[in-house]
């Protein structure tokens, strides 16, 4: 990229003094003056020509030069008088004096830096080394005792073809040629990547080609690889064709194109997230569906009991109708099904259908089947968390934000005029908020403040704490009676009408999702109450208690159906199949988790925005409040993550809802709400709720999955499992019988003794693991410390190209009244000859 | 869209798909939105160019502070009007399409704020980008004194070489530090 930049002094134009002292004039004080003249002169002009300017004109063509208002004569003292006040010291001074002559401007302008921001022959020639980087990737490496010594040691590592005389069309070539020479997937993944207009690229490509072509047609190609050429071409057309297909196929896009345009990438994040739980959740159904559902509906185990009859209380309560049909786990049978026994169910299979008819072993499927999806499932999140991560993780600690807010913080995708106008509101306050944080840092407040603000603090933490371990004992109680209460009806058999009972089960989910509803409330008029210093501060604290809140109350509630509920199963018969009792209860949870939602925006928005707009006649609408809503949708994932086990089709019921979820907050956010005044740290706050649906929540509704695998009895009368002591040991029992059927899978059951059950291989793999971790964090402590040391050398590097051009200025300035005074004189001369 | 003139040839739309960071879909709907653009007689017109009002019509475009300098970034007409070909317009949207790399997006995200096309950052570019971002009326910009002690704090944090401006790489540093960039500069019609 080194142009050849003429700092020969003794160059004859510079003594022909072609370089006229009139053109004192010319001394510039901006560039875009320097510029714009440049581009109206025709031809090269006159004072010291750098040879890569005469030799490409063309490159004057694609520098922008055009929209220069001449009258911007801004002189920059402002950053040359700091800098000369700060380094008395130092002979240089920033780049920025107001006198510089027209020749320094000039070499200034054409810095390497500073072209390949706008002119194509930097871009070429940047691409160019770029493929000749790539392509010495792939062929042998260059030693370092073929480079000569040069005065520049950083050249070394390029390969030295200093081919500094190059026009930009032999540039071209150099860069056609070494195209060709990259494999297909690169070369389309440069050419996308340059930052050139298309009607370039397009050029570049057909030349790249045509060579292409020429050079396989004169080589003669064997068949096999022409072959398989064509059959590269056609396999990368047909991916091409499906990428296009399943774009197309993009769920959503206007609406999340109308919200985004509204109200910005932070509350576009909120239902991304809803659409992320919606494929997880597809996923899924899918995978139960296939394995479990659909094998069990073809073949329909015998009623034991009869069917209760439709009423519409079913879709809210779960049992009655639905109590015994392949919504829950009860309803799968405890053998392998045969094709051929379709009549006689329970019964064991005749003789004669073994040999022909598939078999489906469905306490096996079923217990694989879960396994997968949730290992599945752990695994996409897991590596969602962590590139998320990976994304929003910085190495530098950034010493300012300043430059990033006004660099970075505009949102391109807003196209309301409002909400732009609100846009630039949020980013000037934030932007005077940061200039008052750099002013004010050394202001400390007093002792007396802070003692304050921490007693605030502690009374808000202590009254939300309180607050939510009443309500979590409230639930505990409330449970512990309605389950007595059952116990007891059912033992009596009163007379109670069938609907009231079955309405008295509802009163549990009421109750948790009327605390998850009015909880938050306290916790945001306590928020209020106590005066956050930053707003990042108020939403982490604010989305601490709601977890807090929210974890309590799912641990409670597991603890009544995993201890309560599985514990009573002996001794009572309306508890006989305490599996399909648990999906029922989480069916309801779900449902009327749902309808509080829907009741809660109802009312909340959408009642909230008339009254502030009829009675109090405020012009400002409520926010959307992201961090409590996607808490929201991670309690309602934890609780169908729970009821996996329990109830097959759950993931269908969530897929409903979610659908249903997503266009009610649409709707109700496009009417009642209005754009966040508050900044919103997108990509991090999306970690954190990705991570927040990994850790707590999944991982909770798998550690109890594992501990009802592991430890509870199953139910003797109903389920897949049924009969046995554990659901592991029912998988054990049927993989033995498995092998002992097919001996030629007894490494299955090899392998399950050494690496399953062996804890050695638990604890060696967390070492290693735990090992690799410590290792990549000694890695990017190395790395601060090189980006550290590179800063510095930049900066050295400034200082010598400002070193240079100072001294080069006052060369010229030398140089130059001797020719003043000589042409002044000639002039006198002639003055009197005449 | 009667004239076969109008309708995309199918070299040319995978030429654009291999060329740009679009999807077939999204040069379709561009070509559609591109051709409404277009008077009824251009539209017979083998290459033809929509001025830079016509193109500051479009919805994604109206209210963006950056409008003009988009479209002049991405001109390639000989008279720098900010005039855009069809061509033109594809570029705009692959650089600011879902696809497109950081390096891509910030090469262009400098270009755009360089108000002045000299190739760098300097107090003049800065002081019009933050007039862009807080609002165009006297009441919300920043007063003098705040912008002078703004820019002299980003030229701190963000000047490595310390010669006073903000050239590209520079710039590609300070954008590399913000995960939030890559989803901001996005355009989607």
């Amino acid at each position: 990229m080194a142009h050849n930049v003429n700092f020969d002094l003794s160059h004859p134009r510079v003594e022909a003094g072609l370089e006229s002292p009139a053109d004192e004039e010319g001394v510039h004080d901006s560039f875009s003056q320097l510029i714009a003249e440049e581009s109206q002169k025709e031809g090269p002009s006159d004072a010291i020509e750098l040879q890569y300017q005469q030799r490409n004109p063309e490159d004057k063509d694609r520098d922008n030069v055009a929209y220069l208002s001449p009258s911007e004569n801004r002189r920059w003292r402002i950053g040359s008088d700091k800098t000369g006040e700060e380094d008395k010291g130092r002979q240089t001074d920033s780049l920025l004096k107001d006198s510089w002559s027209s020749a320094t401007l000039k070499i200034l302008s054409s810095m390497p830096s500073r072209t390949i921001g706008r002119s194509r022959g930097a871009i070429i020639s940047q691409y160019y080394n770029r493929t000749a980087e790539l392509r010495r990737r792939t062929q042998r490496r260059a030693s370092i005792k073929d480079f000569s010594r040069s005065a520049r040691p950083s050249i070394r590592g390029y390969g030295v073809e200093v081919d500094t005389t190059d026009s930009a069309e032999k540039k071209q070539e150099r860069l056609i040629q070494n195209l060709q020479n990259l494999s297909a997937v690169d070369r389309v993944r440069l050419l996308k990547e340059m930052p050139l207009n298309l009607s370039e690229k397009k050029s570049l490509r057909r030349l790249t080609l045509q060579m292409t072509k020429q050079t396989r047609s004169s080589s003669n190609l064997r068949c096999c690889s022409y072959l398989k050429f064509h059959i590269i071409l056609a396999l990368r057309h047909s991916w091409y064709n499906c990428l296009s297909f399943l774009h197309s196929l993009h769920l959503w896009q206007m609406p999340l194109k109308r919200v985004s345009g509204r109200f910005g990438s932070g509350v576009l994040s909120y239902f991304l997230f809803l659409k992320t739980l919606l494929f997880f959740n597809m996923f899924l159904f899918l995978v139960l569906g296939s394995f479990l559902v659909v094998p069990q509906a073809v073949y329909p185990p015998e009623q034991l009991e009869n069917r209760k009859s439709f009423t519409g209380l079913e879709l809210f309560t779960g049992g009655g109708y639905f109590a015994n049909t392949l919504l829950y786990y009860g309803y799968y049978s405890n053998h392998t099904l045969h094709s051929c026994s379709k009549n006689n169910i329970s019964s064991p299979p005749k003789p004669e259908c073994d040999s022909k008819s598939l078999s489906y072993n469905m306490p096996l499927a079923y217990f694989f089947t879960i396994g997968l999806s949730f290992f599945v499932t752990c695994i996409i999140l897991v590596y969602s968390m962590s590139k998320s991560f990976g994304q929003s993780f910085r190495i530098d600690k950034s010493n300012g934000m300043l430059a990033m807010k006004v660099f970075c913080s505009w949102d391109f995708k807003v196209i309301k005029r409002s909400s732009v106008r609100l846009l630039s509101e949020n980013i000037r306050t934030q932007l005077k908020e940061l200039l008052g944080e750099a002013h004010h840092r050394h202001i400390r407040s007093t002792i007396s403040d802070k003692l304050v603000r921490l007693v605030m603090h502690g009374l808000g933490w202590i009254l939300c704490i309180g607050a939510t371990a009443g309500c979590v004992a409230v639930i505990y109680y409330f449970s512990d009676y309605m389950h007595k209460e059952q116990l007891k009806s059912s033992q009596n058999d009163s007379g109670d009408p069938e609907l009231l009972k079955e309405a008295s089960l509802l009163a549990l989910p009421v109750l948790v999702s009327f605390i998850n509803l009015m909880l938050p409330i306290l916790f945001q008029f306590t928020a209020w109450m106590e005066k956050y210093n930053s707003p990042s501060l108020r939403t982490f604290v604010s989305l601490s208690r709601n977890l807090i809140l929210k974890v309590s109350v799912l641990g409670v509630l597991c603890f009544h159906w995993l201890k309560r509920v599985a514990g009573s199963a002996d001794n009572n018969k309306a508890f006989k199949c305490w599996e399909s009792f648990v999906g029922q209860e989480l069916y309801r949870f779900l449902i009327i988790d749902f309808i509080f939602t829907l009741l809660a925006t109802l009312f909340g928005e959408l009642l909230w925005r008339s009254f502030s707009d009829k009675v109090l006649k405020r012009n400002r609408r409520p926010g959307f409040d992201i961090a409590k809503n996607v808490l929201d949708l991670i309690y309602g994932q934890t609780l169908a993550w729970l009821g996996l086990l329990f109830a097959p089709l759950l993931p269908a019921v969530q897929i409903l809802k979610l659908l249903l979820l997503f266009y009610i907050k649409m709707s109700s956010v496009m009417m009642n709400c209005q754009a966040p005044s508050r900044a919103y740290r997108v990509s991090q706050m999306t970690t954190i709720f990705i991570t927040l649906l990994c850790f707590p929540s999944f991982l909770g509704a798998s550690v109890c999955v594992t501990y009802t695998m592991w430890r509870l009895p199953s139910s003797e009368s109903c389920g897949p499992f049924r009969g046995n002591k554990t659901m592991i040991q029912a998988g054990k029992q049927r993989i033995v019988e498995l092998v002992k059927e097919n001996p030629n899978l007894y490494f299955l059951a090899e392998a399950h003794t050494y690496l399953v059950e062996n804890p050695l291989v638990l604890f060696v793999g967390a070492t290693i693991f735990l090992i690799v971790i410590y290792f990549q964090s000694q890695v990017v402590d190395g790395q601060r410390k090189i980006i550290a040391l590179l800063q510095e050398q930049i900066e050295n590097e400034g200082e010598d190209k400002k070193f240079l051009i100072t001294r080069l200025q006052s060369v010229h300035e030398r140089k130059r009244t001797p020719a003043r005074n000589l042409t002044s004189q000639v002039s006198l001369w002639n003055d009197r000859l005449v | 869209m009667g004239t076969t003139a109008s309708q995309l040839p199918k070299e040319s739309l995978s030429e654009y798909q291999e060329l740009t960071f679009l999807t077939k879909q999204e040069i379709l709907l561009a070509h559609r939105r591109f051709t409404e653009l277009l008077e009824g007689d251009e539209r017979n017109h083998p290459n033809p160019r929509v001025p830079m009002d016509a193109i500051l019509t479009l919805t994604e475009l109206k209210s963006n502070p950056f409008k003009k300098r988009i479209c002049q970034v991405f001109s390639t007409s000989e008279n720098r009007d900010g005039s855009l070909t069809f061509e033109d317009f594809l570029d705009l949207l692959s650089a600011f399409s879902d696809s497109a790399t950081l390096e891509i997006k910030s090469h262009y995200a400098f270009r755009i704020f360089d108000f002045d096309d000299d190739g760098t950052l300097d107090y003049g570019d800065l002081e019009k980008l933050v007039n862009c971002l807080t609002g165009e009326t006297a009441d919300t910009r920043l007063s003098s004194e705040e912008m002078r002690q703004l820019i002299s704090n980003i030229l701190d944090e963000s000047d490595i070489d310390k010669d006073g401006t903000v050239n590209l790489s520079e710039f590609q540093h300070v954008i590399s530090r913000s995960p939030d960039f890559v989803s901001s500069f996005k355009i989607v019609l």
